[in-house]
């Protein structure tokens, strides 16, 4: 709660520096458009201007909020399509967009995280998997692996796989790696002497990895869950460019950019934003919560 | 029974099994048997494992070359024969497992110093991937997998031997002037800003939860709306990649700043140092490690920044256009072949920055004792 105040004024800041940005970068537009009625802009008309355009270069701050919230309450509740008259949700509405993409980052989360714990305890138990596997693990790190979404999409289309499994199999790719790298860090946590003293119990593989091992990983494991989960989402959007911009945020992205609507290009973005700091947040949750019953919170 | 306890037991005995299974199809008169050559290199492999000294000496290293020669030399023979038998799986079974055995068996190597032991350190990871490319090729060629799913790797290579010149321009648009313009711009903001950063603690406190949080966030959707600032060409690309770089830079350098005790903070003021001499002299190669780690996050970021951001649209060259056009004209061999540009040049820039932080951080733990 300390840093409340300081967190709350530099988010404030930041708003008031967005608010001054928008007036010069709107203004040429406005400019333009006062020219050709032939009237002259007092300075309040044209920061008025700027601030309220429907196709503006830089929305404002309000301009996004409202979009926010028209496309995702009042789409729902009022829209001809939305979920009070149809029973489904709206394809116009941000829900049903950021629920697709949603879908498919939590089940990619969820593969990628099982398969990398289970190669982690696979490389902190076998030599020749450590010297083969691991170094491969971190210089995958190094690599865009994002620049293989669309071959993977389009591959996958190619034979027959569409919809939530093309843009799982990136979000997997992507959040694998981090749970990988994070784990064997914390399967490794364990100290020599801790080690021992399990040895002195006679303690076979599995109940070091259960008793030991998995306890002491537990602080590296929310940490890459939480670098993973946000991966996934970034693996997600990405992988919705290819297909051609049908559902999802990072389809409301690209068809924002195709017809030049800003509004909804920011309003996307946010949506984005407010489901990563959600889902981290979440993890967050989780975290304290185990922690805490485990004994090990600070 | 003891044999299978010995590192690469396991794998040794599959060869075993594959190479007798291989045999034993071919006795049987199934069609298709692979030719002499891989037949009698796997049995010579089996062979030299079976005999294989338990301690290190001379006379073990002899036997492990003689192993790996095998090895090689059956590999070499399957991809050169006939294809998709069930001897041929067989062997190729084989050749697999003994390959896997091979890298259970350098990881057992005893451990030297110097560039010997860097070589060693090497062997496993090489021979493994290695391994997945001959398996990658092989599977590719032997089930005849269409060129628009899969491209065979030596299909790849070839590729990019033909095509190199737009390669060269590709690399030149996306890394030299988006990725690296990018980063240089991001990363010389942050540093300047933690500076800045730092002298308040209240700003400090403020920034360094925002940070974090903003570094969390899908910033890459960013792209579209800086191609509609910045254009098409590579500015926008350079503005994204600042974007990107910019969060994780500025937390790590601030955390970095703040990473003095208070101690060593005391006794600069028994020097009467100044503000600037602190810096220069305690703090910022105190931040230094931290610096070095956001500097290598980045630098994957700025180049995965660079390509997405030409999803969004680009001029008819750039790495992230190549991919997206040639995905639609189904050329993989093209994409494979940007891709392991890509790569390449990430790791290069990635070891790079690794190297410079060996040079400079030498006193750090985790840069001792290798």
């Amino acid at each position: 709660m300390r840093n409340l105040l300081p967190v709350l004024t530099v988010v404030a800041a930041l708003i008031a520096l967005w608010y001054v940005a928008v007036v010069p970068m709107n203004a040429q537009w406005a400019q333009d458009q006062a020219r050709r009625a032939g009237q002259d802009l007092s300075l309040a008309a044209l920061v008025a201007d700027t601030m309220s355009q429907s196709r503006p270069r830089l929305p404002a701050p309000h301009q996004v909020a409202t979009e926010l919230w028209n496309s995702t309450v009042v789409e729902e509740l009022t829209g001809r399509r939305g979920f009070m008259n149809t029973g489904t949700l709206s394809n116009r509405s941000l829900i049903y967009h950021g629920w697709v993409t949603l879908s498919a980052t939590l089940l990619g989360f969820a593969i990628g995280s099982a398969l990398g714990i289970a190669l982690a305890v696979g490389i902190v138990h076998n030599r020749a998997m450590d010297a083969s596997v691991m170094p491969w693990a971190i210089a995958s790190q190094t690599i865009p692996i994002l620049a293989i979404a669309p071959m993977i999409i389009v591959v996958l289309n190619a034979i027959g796989i569409t919809g939530l499994i093309p843009k799982a199999i990136i979000s997997t790719y992507l959040s694998f790696f981090p749970v990988v790298v994070g784990m064997v860090k914390g399967l490794r946590a364990p100290e020599q002497m801790q080690l021992d003293l399990m040895k002195t119990y006679s303690a076979s593989g599995a109940q070091v990895l259960a008793k030991l091992r998995w306890p002491s990983a537990m602080p590296y494991l929310f940490a890459s869950l939480k670098v993973a989960i946000a991966a996934a989402l970034v693996g997600a959007i990405v992988a919705e460019l290819p297909t051609g911009a049908v559902a999802g945020l990072g389809a409301r992205l690209l068809s924002g950019s195709y017809y030049g609507q800003t509004v909804q290009i920011w309003s996307a973005l946010f949506a984005a934003a407010i489901l990563a700091a959600t889902m981290v947040a979440l993890i967050g949750l989780i975290q304290r919560a185990t922690l805490r019953r485990m004994g090990m919170a600070t | 029974m003891t044999l299978l306890r010995e590192s690469g037991g396991f794998q040794g005995t599959g060869m075993v099994l594959g190479l007798l299974m291989a045999v034993g199809l071919a006795v049987a008169g199934a069609e298709g048997q692979p030719e002499a050559l891989p037949m009698i290199s796997l049995l010579g492999a089996v062979l030299i494992w079976g005999f294989l000294p338990r301690t290190w000496g001379v006379a073990r290293a002899a036997m492990l070359g003689a192993l790996c020669a095998a090895i090689l030399l059956a590999a070499w023979g399957l991809a050169g024969g006939p294809m998709g038998h069930p001897a041929f799986w067989a062997a190729v079974l084989a050749v697999w497992l003994g390959a896997w055995m091979l890298v259970a068996l350098f990881a057992d190597l005893p451990r030297r110093g110097g560039i010997a032991g860097t070589v060693q350190a090497l062997l496993a990871p090489l021979t493994f991937g290695a391994t997945l490319l001959w398996l990658w090729e092989v599977v590719v060629r032997a089930l005849e997998v269409p060129r628009v799913i899969l491209p065979a790797p030596s299909a790849i290579w070839a590729r990019i031997l033909r095509s190199t010149d737009v390669l060269w321009v590709d690399f030149v648009q996306t890394f030299v002037k988006g990725a690296l313009s990018g980063y240089a711009i991001g990363v010389g903001a942050a540093l300047v800003f933690a500076l800045l950063v730092d002298r308040s603690d209240f700003l400090r406190r403020g920034l360094l939860p925002v940070g974090n949080f903003l570094a969390a966030l899908p910033i890459i959707g960013t792209a579209p709306i800086m191609v509609m600032w910045f254009g098409f060409d590579w500015p926008s690309k350079a503005a994204v990649v600042v974007a990107m770089v910019f969060f994780p830079m500025l937390v790590n350098t601030v955390q970095g700043l703040a990473a003095t005790e208070a101690m060593q903070r005391d006794l600069m003021r028994t020097y009467s140092a100044s503000w600037g001499q602190t810096l220069l002299k305690l703090r910022l190669p105190a931040a230094m490690p931290f610096i070095f780690n956001g500097l290598k996050i980045s630098s994957t970021l700025a180049l995965i920044g660079a390509i997405v951001a030409e999803f969004f649209g680009s001029p008819t060259r750039g790495m992230g256009f190549r991919i997206s056009t040639e995905v639609g004209r189904l050329q993989l061999d093209m994409v494979w072949a940007e891709i392991a540009v890509a790569a390449l040049a990430g790791s290069l820039f990635y070891g790079l920055i690794a190297l410079v932080e060996r040079g400079v951080t030498f006193w750090h733990p985790s840069q001792r004792g290798r």
